[in-house]
């Protein structure tokens, strides 16, 4: 039952062959069983998940199902990365600065999630305030690889990742400022989707960097990412940058062919630095995008080379703002060895924040000190002008763009956790796409290899051979229909198989 | 020596007149519980987001209209970094470099009569910061503990900030009487320092006179009342001119006022200045301002000083200077413009009323009107009494200090205390004529062709009775016998 896919699920609860309660307590086996490997949450909530799964249940009997059309996720059991919050549980973001702090309001994508039915049984673990690229900066914990214990999740959305990979849960919200989605859910086998930036409320998700952040669903299939994000999306009023867009239904366009859809490949995002196992994999993927009649064409995007570099300047100055109302005074962690008030705050986030949050405070700070901004952040901001441009153009003449979403699969721990800049660079292929603001998603398309296919599963795996290789396809902003049905192609045209822990 | 020349400008932070805060709907109301005004917007919760009281925009713009100023199509929200225990988000939302409103001036009065411009360079929107409470001591430094208060967090407010065009600590104090009047007519602001709804720095420099260039600028803070503005500013400039004739250099700073030692004491140097790091805040759009957005506060708009100040002159023949004093309080505005209503006769004496004892006792005593029991009614009834000559002008003098004290009836005051008039003819003439047969060497000095001896009998009539005798009367009298 656990390793239903949501669409499935939902299809068994409004047709009485199963009830919520059945795979809420599924769930949390799962969990039980797998989790002292997998570490993907930080915490879960077993009791009150139970309690509304019953409540769906009654409301699914009481109505023989028709319940599920007014709350299409009733009874669902999914999970939300701790950096979103739900009234009266930690949020810790998993931060030792945050360690105790208890939510007074709940997230507006979290409500709506919990509004359509859905029962929230834990949240998930990532990097620390989201910084990171393999959840190793947990203050916490390591959430491990499902695929390979030995690996990393990706991150930040890393608990998210594993947790929908080892079918702890059937779908989760993430957050993705660089990638944050989109990679991990490559490392681990899933569906991860960025939407465009406006398209899902931000209320409640604790900031990293505001122009980029956004909330979106790690789910097991196109299909259950499509499901999730009619539920979250939407304009809100708590969120000015939220924008009014009329409702729309993500899984209309799933089952429609691409016959004649125009797909450009990234030329910069399958040459130098990418790996030879995952380039050969996205190839498999394209032919089978081909086989079903997608026009494939290549093309540039020389502004590429400065997305990195521009993004750690808005991403860095957003967050060392961001970040500062940590200062130990209202909430959170608070030094016990200040002696005045500059002490309090220097000795409170000295202790709270990891060396990477450190690391973006410092950089941020100095990109929008005087007599930088100009050269730092408003040239920043120029080039992220330039590459919206640079996207604009290919929208013009294509449907989507596709490349891998990281040049490798998944990394060992330790690999890359000491190497910033290496760590930066896993997401060269996600992070011009926050920087556009558009939607993007990750879709497994196949396994590292697939000769060496026999290593799936395989506790500790020495070879990449057989880890998941995600493809990202990127559409125009707001197109959110068309991006899906491409991706959902691309599902139904590779030999991918979920990993069953 | 050398002949200096002062170089002042003013920043006037202003409390917006709105119900909810500039990013949440938490109520602004002045003087509640502590901290029962706040929501995870307004104590900066990890994952609250702003959003823009519209309400806040219209006061905004209707300002920059009073102001002058123009209204700009498109302006930015920006964070301005800084850590303090007041400041929830360790930022401020303020505006930067694109202000919702910019280049405007107001004219002010100086004491020669003459009208002079005020530049305002901009009046951009920001919300406050809380409030900190000490114990064991005065500020943070020292303190045993300190607690937060943030009902005030996030209160809209709007800087107004004036070119460096204002001469002297006076014109800096016109500057700010006119400003208050402008915020109160347009219905901007309570504009009361008190509540600390007001609030004022001030940037002060002086040059050589003649000299184009500017002198080395200094910023004084912690100025609470516009008496204390107007007295800082004056000693600021002094020490300036003390600091360059001893052959020193002023040096670029903050100081503090020290109203109790009468001094400015250095804050920060400019080393030592704050680095805002200001960027545009990610989480509000621009703010997009359109004409007919424009317009609709423009309709909305209150009658202004000027438009009073014309009024008074063409309704009621009132003078362009008396017009003026009127119109510096709103509240004294208003006042008048009920007592004028209520009263029928020369409105110009409700004026007189006001401008000289109303306006002297409020300056003497560091009052507001509103603090006094002084009410139309209780005014015109008084007058009523000078024009019916129950009582003479100069009781009423007397009067009306009580009834700003008590709010006691002017009819009651005068029944009670027998002060009224001496208005029977033979009891004054038997009076006057005892004044004039005791001083019998005035007498001869008058009829001898000194006629300005006059007033003395008149004043020696009124002492003797106390000031109650009719002053139209005795005159009458005394013309009569001194013909003889």
């Amino acid at each position: 039952m656990q390793h239903l896919t949501l669409k499935e699920l939902q299809k068994k609860l409004r047709g009485g062959e199963t009830t919520a309660v059945e795979a809420a307590q599924k769930v949390f086996t799962q969990i039980q069983k797998h989790e002292p490997v997998v570490k993907a949450y930080l915490q879960t909530f077993e009791k009150d998940a139970l309690e509304q799964a019953q409540k769906a249940d009654e409301l699914l009997r009481s109505t023989n199902g028709a319940a599920a059309d007014k709350q299409p996720l009733l009874g669902i059991p999914l999970a939300i990365k701790d950096n979103m919050n739900l009234l009266n549980t930690e949020t810790t973001c998993a931060s030792k600065i945050l360690k105790g702090y208890i939510s007074p309001y709940t997230a507006t994508a979290v409500q709506k999630l919990q509004a359509a039915g859905a029962v929230i049984v834990g949240k998930t673990n990532l990097d620390e305030f989201a910084m990171g690229s393999s959840t190793e900066n947990s203050a916490f914990q390591q959430t491990t690889n499902p695929w390979d214990r030995a690996r990393v999740p990706g991150g930040s959305s890393g608990g998210a990742a594993a947790a929908v990979a080892a079918d702890e849960c059937f779908g989760c919200l993430g957050s993705d400022t660089g990638g944050s989605i989109r990679q991990p859910a490559s490392f681990c086998g899933v569906v991860g989707l960025k939407p465009t930036y406006g398209l899902v409320s931000r209320y409640g998700l604790v900031a990293f960097a505001s122009s980029l952040d956004q909330i979106g669903p790690l789910a097991k299939t196109v299909a259950d990412a499509a499901l999730i994000l009619n539920v979250i999306a939407g304009y809100d009023e708590q969120d000015s940058t939220s924008v009014k867009q009329p409702v729309k239904d993500y899984t209309e366009f799933l089952d429609r062919d691409i016959k004649g859809q125009k797909i450009a490949v990234i030329k910069e995002l399958l040459g130098d630095g990418i790996d030879d196992a995952v380039r050969q994999t996205i190839q498999t993927a394209l032919d089978g995008l081909r086989k079903q009649g997608a026009i494939i064409e290549e093309i540039a995007m020389p502004s590429f080379k400065y997305a990195l570099a521009a993004y750690y300047l808005v991403a860095t100055s957003e967050a060392s703002a961001n970040l500062a109302r940590f200062d130990g005074v209202r909430f959170g962690h608070r030094s016990k060895n200040a002696r005045d008030m500059l002490e309090l705050f220097k000795k409170s986030r000295a202790e709270g924040f990891g060396a990477e949050v450190k690391r973006r405070i410092m950089l941020g700070t100095y990109a929008l000190s005087a007599g930088y901004y100009d050269a730092y952040y408003l040239k920043a901001q120029k080039v992220r002008t330039v590459i919206k441009q640079d996207y604009n153009k290919a929208f013009a003449r294509y449907d989507a763009v596709l490349s891998p979403t990281s040049p490798s699969v998944a990394f060992k721990f330790g690999e890359k956790v000491n190497d910033p800049l290496s760590m930066y660079l896993s997401d060269i292929a996600t992070i011009p796409v926050n920087l556009a603001g558009l939607p993007g998603i990750s879709v497994p398309c196949g396994t590292a290899g697939d000769a060496v296919s026999g290593t799936v599963g395989d506790a500790v795996s020495g070879a990449t051979g057989g880890l998941p290789v995600g493809l990202q396809l990127v559409a125009g902003e707001f197109a959110e229909q068309k991006l899906l049905q491409i991706a959902a192609a691309v599902e139904r045209g590779s030999r991918f198989e979920r990993i069953r822990l | 020596m050398t002949e200096y020349e002062a170089v002042i400008g003013l920043e006037i932070h202003t409390h917006l007149k709105t119900r909810s805060k500039m990013f949440c709907a938490c109520s602004t109301e002045f003087g509640k519980q502590p901290n029962s005004s706040a929501c995870p917007v307004c104590t900066g919760q990890p994952g609250a987001l702003p959003v823009l009281n519209q309400e806040a925009v219209n006061l905004a713009i209707r300002c920059g209209l009073a102001l002058n100023c123009t209204i700009n199509k498109k302006s930015v929200f920006a964070r301005k970094n800084y850590f303090y225990p007041d400041l929830p988000k360790g930022y401020q939302i303020s505006q930067f470099d694109l202000p919702v409103t910019s280049n405007g001036f107001v004219n002010i009065q100086l004491p020669d009569g003459a009208e002079k411009r005020i530049g305002i360079t901009r009046a951009h929107l920001e919300e406050d910061a809380g409030k900190l409470v000490h114990q064991g001591a005065e500020g943070i430094e020292g303190a045993t503990a300190s607690h937060v208060d943030l009902n005030r967090s996030s209160v809209p407010l709007l800087e107004i900030v004036s070119e460096p065009d204002i001469r002297s600590a006076e014109e800096a104090r016109a500057y700010l009487d006119k400003i208050k009047s402008i915020l109160q007519f347009a219905g901007v602001s309570d504009a009361n320092m008190e509540e600390g709804k007001l609030r004022c720095d001030a940037n002060v420099s002086i040059r050589p006179a003649g000299q184009k260039e500017f002198g080395v600028k200094v910023e004084i803070k912690n100025m609470n009342s516009f008496r204390a503005v107007e007295r800082a500013i004056k000693i600021e400039i002094e020490r300036q001119k003390q600091v360059l004739t001893t052959g020193q250099t002023v040096a670029q700073e903050t100081r503090s006022y020290d109203e109790a030692a009468g001094r400015t004491v250095s804050m920060r140097s400019k080393e030592e200045s704050h680095d805002y790091r200001y960027f545009p805040e990610p989480d509000l759009l621009p703010l997009l301002i359109d004409d007919a957005w424009i317009d609709r506060v423009k309709k909305e708009l209150p009658e202004l000083a000027e438009q009073r100040i014309r009024r008074y002159q063409d309704e009621h023949g009132i003078s362009a200077y008396d017009a003026r004093v009127l119109t510096l309080d709103k509240a004294v505005s208003d006042f008048f413009d009920a007592a004028a209503k209520l009263y029928a006769g020369d409105k110009k004496s409700i004026v007189n009323w006001l401008t000289t004892d109303v306006l002297g006792y409020l300056k003497t005593e560091n009052l507001e009107l509103s603090q006094t029991k002084l009410t139309p009614e209780n005014l015109v009834e008084m007058l009523g009494l000078i024009d019916n000559q129950t009582i003479s002008g100069k009781i009423g003098k007397e009067l009306i200090v009580q009834i700003l004290k008590t709010g006691a009836s002017a009819r009651q005051l005068v029944e009670t205390s027998g002060r009224r008039q001496i208005t029977d003819e033979s009891t004054l003439q038997k009076i006057v004529q005892e004044v004039l047969a005791a001083n019998p060497q005035q007498l001869a000095q008058y009829r001898s062709g000194k006629t300005a001896l006059k007033g003395y009998f008149v004043g020696e009539t009124m002492k003797k009775t106390k000031g109650q005798a009719a002053p139209q009367l005795v005159n009458q009298i005394l013309d009569r016998l001194l013909k003889i």
